[in-house]
C-alpha cells in the first residue's frame, strides 16, 4: 500500500485516488456536531446554491401574499382609482382609507421581517423555500437553536438584500449609474459572496447569529439485506457458503456498494457485479441466479467485517491488508 | 475451508422455511433467532423504539405538538437517549449502511426537537417585554456610553462647523428646494415651522413613512457594527452632525427651546432608539476587533445575538416615536406641553431599562 502513495508532482489516477478525491468532496460539507450527551452528530451542510434556490422560493411566495394582501386592501377600499385623491379629503371615508393605507404598510413591513421568524421558531427550524429544499437552520455549538440566534440572523438580511436592493433599483430609476450605484453593487456582492468564502457556507447573518444552515434528511427504514430469506436461500433451494479467503478480498467500502446494488436491484448491474466478484474469487458465474448469490456473499461478508470490527479489526477496502 | 456454491445447506434450509410461515408475532421472535447476523438482532430488538420516535417526531413537524398524548411528549426525551446510545453501538457493531443512515437521520431529527427552539414568537415576545429586553441593553455596557459620547461629540462638531462656516449647513442639512430652513431665515420664518401644522394632510399616513424611514437607518446602524463598529460611529456623527446644524439655526433666532420643544415630542425615544442602535453596532464590532478569549467568530456570534435582542426592540421605539411624530407633535401646538411629553417618554426608557430589572427566565 505504501508503494501506492504518489510522488508529489506526479499523481496516480488509480481507482484508490478518484475514489478518495471522491470522498473528500463529499467530507467538505460533512461536519460532526458533538451532541450533550456527547454522541457525535454527522451533518450536512446545505449547499450554497439549495440555499439560494429557497431563497427564491420564500420570495416567491412572500411576493404572491404581498399582492393578495394589497389586492385586499384595495378591493376593501373599493377600488384603486381616485384613492389618493380622497385621502386628502379630510373626511370619513378619507380616514378610513388612510388608515387602510398604514395597514398596507403595516402589513408589509411584517412581512419583510416576520416571515422568516415565524417559520424558523417553528418545529421544523425552516421557512416554507427551505423545507421543500430539505434544509434546515441549527445551531453551530450544537446546543438549542434559540430566538436570539434566528432575530440576528433575520435582522443581517435586511442589510445583505433588502436595503442593497432597494437602493440599486432607486438608483437605476434615475437612469444613472454614478459612484452611488457602484458602491451599491459593491455592497450587495459583498454580502451576496460572502458564503463562497468561508469554509462552513455562512452569510454575515450565520455568523453574527452563531448558527449554519444543514440538511434534514428524512429517511425510511429499509428492509435489513441481510434478513431478506433469499440471502440464505438459492432459488435452486441451495445455499452459498463463501469460505475465508473468497470473503477476505472485500473490505467495508465494497460492502456498502454491493448494498446499493442490492437495493437499486437493477438486474444488467446485478449481473455485472457478480460476474466481477467470481472472476476475483474465482468462482463460475451462475445464471439466473445473481440475487440469491450477491445477498449471500453480501450477507457472509458482512458477517465476517463485523466480527473483526468487534475485535477492532476493520478493513476500510480491498487496498488495506486484510486481518 | 473453501466450499462451492455447489455444496448445499439444507438443514438450515428447512429451519428456515418453517419460521417464516410461522404466525407474525412468532415470526417476528424467530426472526430475531434466526437472523443470521448479531447486528442484525440488535436492530429487530430495537427497531419497536426507533419506529416509536420517527412518529412522534414526524408529529411534532408537522405541528401536531396538542393532538399529541402526555405519554409520548413524555417518552420523546427517552426516546430520544435510546436512540442516540443505539447509533452509538451500530456504528462501532454494524456494517448496514442504510439502517446507520436511518438512525443517523433519526437522531439529527429527534435532536432538532429536543434541543429546538423552545419558544415561539408569541413566548419570546412576552419574555422579550417582561425583561429580556432591557437586560440585553445594560448588556451593551460600555458600548452604550461610547454611542452616547459620540452622539454628544457629534451634536457639538455639527454646531461649531456652522457656525464656524454657515456653508457647512447646506452640506450637513438634508436640504430640499423651497425648505425654510436655511441660515439668514428670520425668526417668524423658523417659527411657523415649529408651529401651526395640526391641520396638515395625511398624517397618520406621514408617519407610517417615517417609521419605515427611521427604521432603515437604525437597522443599518446596527448592520454597520460588522465592519468593526466604525461605519456605526461614522453613521452616528453625521446623524448628531444634522443635529446640531439644526440647534445653531435656530438658536441664533433665538427659536433654541421651542426647537427643542419641538423635537423632543418624538427626539426622545428615537434618539434613543438610534442611541442603542449605534450602541449594538459597536458592540458587535468591538467585540469582533476584540474576541479576547474566545474566537472571532464566537464573540461576534455573542455579541450580535444580544445585539439583535437590542434591534428588536429598537424597530418597536421607532413605530412609537413615528406615532408621536405624525401625530402628537402636530396636535399638541405648545412648546412647555411638547417638553411634557418628550420628557416623560425620556424618563419612562431610562426606568424601564436601567431601573426594570426582572428576570426574564422567571416571567415564562
Amino acid at each position: 500500500m505504501n508503494a501506492r502513495i504518489a510522488i508529489p508532482g506526479r499523481r496516480v489516477r488509480t481507482e484508490q485516488g478518484l475514489r478518495a478525491r471522491a470522498r473528500a468532496q463529499r467530507e467538505s460539507r460533512d461536519r460532526v456536531l458533538i451532541t450533550p450527551e456527547g454522541i457525535p452528530l454527522h451533518l450536512t451542510l446545505a449547499t450554497r446554491s439549495a440555499r439560494a434556490g429557497a431563497l427564491m422560493i420564500d420570495f416567491i411566495i412572500m411576493g404572491a401574499a404581498m399582492l393578495a394582501a394589497t389586492i385586499a386592501l384595495a378591493y376593501i377600499a373599493g377600488g384603486v382609482f381616485n384613492l389618493f385623491q380622497k385621502a386628502k379629503d379630510g373626511t370619513a371615508i378619507g380616514h378610513a382609507i388612510e388608515f387602510l393605507f398604514i395597514v398596507w404598510l403595516a402589513v408589509l413591513f411584517l412581512f419583510r421581517n416576520g416571515w422568516f421568524l415565524f417559520f424558523e421558531l417553528g418545529a421544523r427550524g425552516a421557512t416554507p423555500g427551505k423545507r421543500l429544499l430539505g434544509i434546515r437552520v441549527a445551531a453551530r455549538s450544537g446546543g438549542r437553536l434559540t430566538a436570539e440566534m434566528v432575530l440576528a440572523r433575520n435582522l443581517l438580511r435586511d442589510i445583505e438584500l433588502f436595503l442593497p436592493i432597494t437602493f440599486l433599483l432607486s438608483v437605476k430609476g434615475d437612469g444613472d449609474m454614478g459612484g452611488a450605484g457602484l458602491a451599491a453593487t459593491a455592497w450587495f456582492l459583498i454580502f451576496a459572496l460572502f458564503p463562497c468564502f468561508n469554509r462552513d457556507a455562512m452569510r454575515a447573518g450565520d455568523l453574527i447569529a452563531g448558527t449554519w444552515v444543514v440538511e434534514a434528511p428524512k429517511r425510511k427504514l429499509e428492509a435489513a439485506m441481510s434478513a431478506a430469506p433469499a440471502a440464505r436461500t438459492a432459488a435452486s433451494g441451495g445455499a452459498y457458503r463463501f469460505g475465508e479467503a473468497d470473503l477476505a478480498v472485500y473490505g467495508e467500502f465494497e460492502l456498502q456498494v454491493l448494498e446499493r446494488v442490492l437495493r437499486d436491484n437493477r438486474p444488467e448491474a446485478l449481473a455485472a457485479v457478480q460476474a466481477k466478484i467470481c472472476a476475483k474469487i474465482g468462482w463460475d458465474p451462475g445464471r439466473g441466479e445473481e440475487r440469491a448469490f450477491l445477498e449471500a456473499y453480501y450477507t457472509q461478508l458482512r458477517a465476517r467485517l463485523e466480527s473483526g470490527m468487534r475485535l477492532g479489526r476493520r478493513k476500510a477496502d480491498k487496498f488495506t491488508e486484510g486481518s | 475451508m473453501a466450499s462451492k456454491p455447489s455444496m448445499l445447506d439444507s438443514i438450515r434450509e428447512s429451519r428456515v422455511a418453517g419460521l417464516f410461515g410461522g404466525r407474525k408475532a412468532a415470526a417476528q421472535d424467530a426472526a430475531i433467532a434466526a437472523a443470521a447476523l448479531r447486528s442484525d438482532r440488535f436492530r429487530q430488538e430495537r427497531e419497536g423504539d426507533w419506529k416509536r420516535l420517527e412518529g412522534i417526531v414526524s408529529r411534532i413537524e408537522r405541528g401536531r405538538m396538542r393532538s399529541m398524548s402526555d405519554e409520548d411528549l413524555l417518552a420523546l426525551p427517552v426516546l430520544y437517549r435510546t436512540v442516540a446510545s443505539s447509533l452509538s453501538i451500530a456504528r462501532e457493531t454494524s456494517l448496514d449502511a442504510a439502517t446507520l443512515g436511518y438512525l443517523d437521520g433519526l437522531v439529527q431529527r429527534g435532536w432538532f426537537q429536543v434541543y429546538g427552539p423552545r419558544q415561539s414568537l408569541g413566548t419570546w415576545f412576552a419574555r422579550f417585554l417582561g425583561g429580556g429586553w432591557s437586560q440585553a441593553v445594560r448588556g451593551l455596557g460600555i458600548d452604550l456610553v461610547v454611542a452616547f459620547a459620540v452622539m454628544v461629540a457629534g451634536t457639538i462638531a455639527g454646531w461649531l462647523l456652522v457656525a464656524g462656516d454657515p456653508q457647512w449647513y447646506y452640506a450637513l442639512f438634508p436640504y430640499g428646494d423651497g425648505d425654510p430652513r436655511v441660515p439668514g431665515a428670520s425668526a417668524a420664518v423658523l417659527h411657523g415651522t415649529l408651529f401651526g401644522n395640526a391641520q396638515q394632510d395625511g398624517m397618520s399616513a406621514f408617519a407610517a413613512y417615517l417609521f419605515s424611514h427611521n427604521a432603515q437607518i437604525s437597522i443599518l446602524a446596527f448592520a454597520l457594527g460588522f465592519a468593526f463598529g466604525i461605519p456605526s460611529l461614522m453613521l452616528l456623527i453625521q446623524n448628531t452632525a444634522t443635529l446640531g446644524a439644526m440647534l445653531w439655526l435656530y438658536h441664533g433666532q433665538g427659536q433654541l427651546y421651542d426647537l427643542v420643544g419641538w423635537l423632543s415630542v418624538h427626539g426622545t425615544t428615537e434618539l434613543y432608539a438610534i442611541l442603542l442602535a449605534g450602541g449594538a453596532g459597536l458592540h458587535v464590532g468591538r467585540a469582533m476587533a476584540f474576541p479576547g478569549e474566545l474566537s472571532v467568530v464566537e464573540a461576534a456570534g455573542q455579541a450580535g445575538r444580544r445585539a439583535a435582542t437590542v434591534m428588536a426592540g429598537v424597530v418597536l421605539m421607532l413605530v412609537i416615536a413615528a406615532m408621536l411624530e405624525g401625530f402628537a407633535r402636530q396636535l399638541i401646538d405648545n412648546t412647555p406641553g411638547r417638553l411634557l411629553v418628550g420628557g416623560s417618554m425620556l424618563v419612562f426608557w431610562c426606568a424601564y431599562f436601567f431601573a426594570f430589572r426582572r428576570d426574564p427566565g422567571a416571567a415564562a
